[in-house]
């Protein structure tokens, strides 16, 4: 069993826990992820790793309340304990010779990207971030990425805080002004990452994007989270669990990442479901 | 002198027709007459032929002799001697390429019976009150065992009863390893490797899940936390793909995640919270055992049909007979000599956003015959030309093999891999590294339960005798 040390809700639908796991946050490094189970009876989820405390033992994650999991997850008070935490799995997110680097960040991403904007602060190197969310009661970790960045673009994409639109117009605005980055990182939805780079294309930046397909084992065994890249002109299966999750964004198929995504999208809406009647149910009783 | 009994007394299983529809056991179990029985047929020969059949060298007469007394408690005790997981075993061996091949009653009759006389002495024991296990006093050494498949645990179990205090490391929640996670309830009951891993327990091994060894922790920080000696037994990896097109649509499984999420974690309950593809039309491409497994799971998670496609003849087809025949009463359809060239996914050109998109609708394949021997021996397939046609399928699970698990190669400097990857060990298991002895999967690629034992057991032997000089 693994002790929820702390429990913090950052938006209406986004939660941080820190999860008391010494060995994990002894090794975790910004990029790396966790696979978790919450009860006896749960399904393996991967989450990235938000932060370790390597004195208190704690891994800090942030997870978005989507599922089934994730709301029983999030129904856990701090104090409480879950069944399984394993890592860090996942190749950490390569800082070397980067000096200047775009972090984009879009929703729930913005808790993994987060951890690498630090890094990249903490060595030395000219962070620029810019992070987006549909609206203003989405918004999250802007203090955190103020804290660690040379240059903060906060977007929504109605408007209703600070600057009106995606990740995509500021990016290409400095692109466009000129601005030479060593490597732009981005992680988000997928649909955000696929047009970071093809934004990034015509300028020939280096994109680095981090995967979050379904996962079982997540230790490369199941083979589960195989993603397709063109790696010169060459069709190349990799898997997001040892291979990744970061990939060049030059090299993944975005499409089919999407449509493999959605593969159990009507189970997950039933699961989903029952998982809501099921707390809501047990929040009457007590 | 009674009559000689020429064939095996069968092993009593449900019918086909019930037991495609349920995960239970598949064979029963032999009943005690039927086992006291089929002890009687075993000669007792002075040279013992089946025990070097016998990859842990079981004592074999030795144990069907007590059997034959009614001493089941005493058949026992003599299995142990050389396996951990005898229960688990006499389920899963191929025992018709193994002890019972080397049979002297097989030589005229049928071979005696020895794996279904191994599983019977097994689950008596199991259904006996738990006993206390002997074990050598404490040498205060310690071993690290990576992996809680047959491979660590025969290791464990081996190293335990010498006295060593010995620690499992299970990447998984669940210790077991391809017991847990690939092999299914109605070939071998997950209490079944419950009640093994309890009885390893009860001698003094400690699991510890959730630790993955090359991330977690490595191997240098195992013997800087004091162990003297590490066993690498983390098994196969990364399943292979084929190559052929489409195999990244929806429904397109490999053999390990289809039967990780209907065993490990459970998707075949109702209301499961880890989803897999049920019902409709499977194809299972591959011949092995793996792929029976996966072609009966689905079988019994609803599917209407169920196709197994093997490129070569029913003759190469490396699966155990047994299952072959389990699999074919059960309505399993053999498409032999058939290769897939595409899987087939649902496009509406007219509606991007058609959720059906990218789903699987089928598999083309063609027909292949048999050309000359390969450097293996085997006959080479051989394409028919123009003899392609379109297998109707939702759900595309790969069984055609796994390559090993880079997770601790890439993390343990000095330790020589070959080309493909496996772990390079000498006779006696031990890798380039001091100390650090690998087997299983992790070395041979892709092999069987009691393979990997005997290398756990080889290792233990190995292990013991090196700490025993320093």
């Amino acid at each position: 069993m693994y002790k929820i040390l702390s429990k913090k809700p950052l938006n209406s639908t986004v939660i941080q826990m820190e999860i008391e796991a010494p060995l994990v946050a002894a090794k975790a490094k910004p990029g790396q992820f966790i696979i978790l189970r919450v009860d006896e009876e749960g399904e393996r989820i991967p989450l990235t790793i938000a932060g370790t405390n390597v004195k208190t033992g704690a891994v800090k994650i942030i997870f978005q309340l989507v599922g089934a999991t994730t709301k029983k997850l999030g129904a856990k008070q701090a104090g409480e304990s879950i069944e399984d935490f394993a890592g860090p799995l996942g190749v950490a997110t390569k800082t070397e010779g980067i000096r200047k680097v775009c972090i984009i960040g879009g929703g729930v991403g913005c808790a993994i990207a987060m951890p690498i904007a630090e890094e990249f602060h903490r060595l030395g190197a000219q962070v620029t971030s810019i992070i987006g969310f549909r609206n203003q009661d989405l918004v999250i970790l802007e203090e955190e990425f103020r804290a660690c960045s040379d240059r903060l673009t906060v977007m929504t994409d109605d408007g209703s805080y600070a600057r009106h639109g995606n990740v995509t117009v500021p990016l290409k605005e400095m692109l466009e002004a000129g601005e030479q980055f060593d490597e732009i990182i981005a992680i988000g939805p997928l649909i955000m990452m696929k047009f970071v780079t093809l934004t990034a294309k015509p300028f020939g930046t280096p994109v680095t994007v981090s995967m979050n397909p379904i996962m079982i084992d997540g230790t490369g065994m199941c083979g589960g989270c195989r993603l397709t890249l063109t790696r010169d002109g060459e069709r190349v299966t990799k898997f997001a669990c040892v291979d990744g999750p970061d990939f060049n964004g030059y090299e993944v198929d975005f499409d089919e990442a999407m449509r493999r995504g959605r593969m159990y999208s009507d189970f997950e809406r039933e699961a989903h479901e029952r998982a809501c009647r099921l707390l809501s149910e047990k929040e009457g009783v007590e | 002198m009674m009559a000689v009994q020429a064939k095996k007394n069968p092993m009593p299983t449900q019918p086909p027709e019930v037991r495609a529809h349920n995960f239970e056991e598949v064979a029963t179990g032999y009943t005690r007459e039927i086992a006291l029985a089929e002890a009687q047929r075993c000669l007792n020969c002075k040279h013992a032929p089946c025990i070097s059949g016998c990859p842990v060298n079981i004592n074999i007469p030795g144990f069907i002799g007590k059997m034959k007394d009614g001493d089941f408690a005493g058949a026992v005790q003599i299995i142990l001697q050389s396996s951990s997981l005898p229960a688990v075993c006499g389920r899963v061996c191929p025992q018709e390429t193994q002890c019972e091949a080397k049979c002297t009653m097989g030589i005229k009759f049928e071979p005696v019976a020895i794996g279904r006389l191994e599983r019977y002495a097994a689950d008596w024991y199991l259904s006996q009150p738990a006993q206390t296990i002997s074990t050598d006093p404490s040498n205060g050494r310690k071993v690290a065992i990576v992996g809680s498949g047959p491979s660590g645990l025969t290791c464990a179990g081996d190293l335990a009863r010498l006295g060593y205090s010995v620690t499992v490391y299970e990447a998984l929640h669940r210790a077991g390893g391809v017991l847990v996670y690939g092999i299914p309830e109605f070939r071998l009951p997950k209490s079944i490797v419950a009640q093994g891993i309890e009885t390893l327990r009860r001698q003094g091994v400690n699991f510890e899940t959730n630790v993955i060894i090359g991330k977690t922790l490595t191997v240098d920080e195992l013997f800087e936390k004091g162990f003297d000696a590490v066993y690498i037994a983390s098994g196969a990896g990364l399943p292979m793909f084929t190559g052929i097109p489409g195999e990244s649509l929806n429904g397109v499984y490999s053999a390990n995640e289809f039967l990780t999420r209907a065993n490990l974690m459970q998707a075949y309950r109702e209301n499961p919270v880890t989803p897999i593809m049920k019902g409709g039309k499977v194809a299972v491409i591959g011949g092995g055992n793996v792929a029976m497994d996966a072609a009966r799971t689905a079988l019994r998670l609803g599917a209407k049909q169920v196709n197994i496609v093997y490129r070569r003849s029913m003759e190469e087809l490396p699966a155990r007979r047994e299952e072959v025949e389990h699999a074919t009463e059960e309505g399993i359809i053999f498409n032999l000599l058939t290769a897939p060239i595409e899987i087939l996914g649902f496009n509406d050109e007219t509606d991007a956003r058609n959720p059906k998109n990218g789903f699987v609708t089928g598999m083309r394949c063609q027909r292949m015959e048999l050309g000359e021997p390969d450097a293996g021996g085997r006959r080479r397939p051989i394409p028919i030309p123009d003899s392609s046609f379109v297998l109707e399928a939702d759900t595309v699970i790969l069984a055609i093999g796994t390559t090993p698990n880079p997770l601790i190669k890439n993390t343990t400097e000095g330790l020589e891999v070959n080309k493909r990857g496996g772990i390079i060990v000498n006779d006696a298991g031990l890798t380039s590294r001091e100390n650090v002895y690998a087997g299983g999967d992790a070395v041979t690629g892709t092999a069987t339960v009691i393979t990997a034992m005997g290398a756990g057991k080889r290792a233990a032997k190995a292990i013991d005798a090196q700490l025993r000089t320093q």
